[in-house]
């Protein structure tokens, strides 16, 4: 058990160029993680602001941007409502790393940081509660996108 | 869905101290003593590195004559553990959700 970080990955049928534009481009990023709009200012420093209709707003501050190959930005998941600036102790570190694998692409995020995180336990458990509901709104919105595209 | 205290993230953060706690929970029970028979690192240090997981709640320990025997307290780092395994499928969700837009 590693105590202070998550690790996921995928592996995509599309290239590298496609899900670089998923995960780092407003349009995109503005339909299926928030559901009120987004920007993204693509820049190390730059910020990432996500908006959802009823959950408020999230400021993420971006700090690596390799096109097609690193994306991490640095976030306030137990803020809420969110909107405070990330920094040292509220905050966790994404790092999305992609990777062409033949014609597809493997996609691995890590999450890092919760050890610093310095909220009270009751404080994170009323956070955790408003954040799972959020992920719940924002994936019917993503599936009613999915969908609406596909069509 | 529980969250850990800080306390408890920050307290297996440090590896010689995630090393005293894995031992403990091998060895059954242990002493700062023992312990550090089996560490490279000094008895004075392992008893400071128990102290801290005492505090997170991690580890009880019942005093015997001279020394003070310690056991894990598996429930606080089940609901860690819990915790943690939340947000990795928060994480699994949203990578099929990307996996899912750009094979359209």
């Amino acid at each position: 058990m590693t105590a202070d970080q998550i690790e996921r990955e995928t592996v995509i049928a599309a290239p590298v160029e496609r899900v670089w534009a998923l995960i780092t481009e407003a349009e995109h990023v503005g339909r299926w993680f928030g559901d009120a709009g987004a920007e993204v200012d693509l820049r190390p420093g730059g910020a990432m602001t996500l908006r959802w209709s009823e959950h408020g707003t999230s400021i993420a501050r971006i700090e690596q941007v390799e096109p097609h190959s690193l994306f991490s930005y640095r976030w306030a998941p137990f803020e809420d409502p969110g909107g405070e600036e990330p920094v040292e102790g509220n905050s966790t570190l994404v790092e999305f790393t992609l990777a062409a694998e033949g014609d597809g692409t493997r996609l691995r995020v890590v999450e890092s940081g919760f050890a610093g995180l310095h909220c009270s336990h009751e404080q994170r458990a009323a956070n955790l509660e408003g954040n799972t509901a959020g992920w719940k709104a924002e994936l019917g919105e993503l599936e009613a996108y999915a969908s609406k595209v596909a069509a | 869905m529980g969250a850990p205290a800080d306390e408890v993230l920050a307290a297996l953060a440090d590896p010689t101290r995630w090393r005293v706690l894995t031992l403990l929970a091998e060895r059954g029970s242990g002493t700062a003593t023992t312990l550090a028979g089996e560490l490279p690192v000094s008895r004075v240090a392992v008893v400071k590195h128990l102290a801290v997981l005492d505090r997170a709640g991690l580890v009880s320990g019942t005093r015997r004559g001279r020394e003070v025997r310690y056991t894990v307290r598996p429930e606080r780092l089940d609901a860690t553990a819990r915790w943690m395994a939340g947000l990795a499928s928060e994480w699994d969700a949203r990578l099929a959700a990307i996996k899912r837009l750009a094979e359209e």
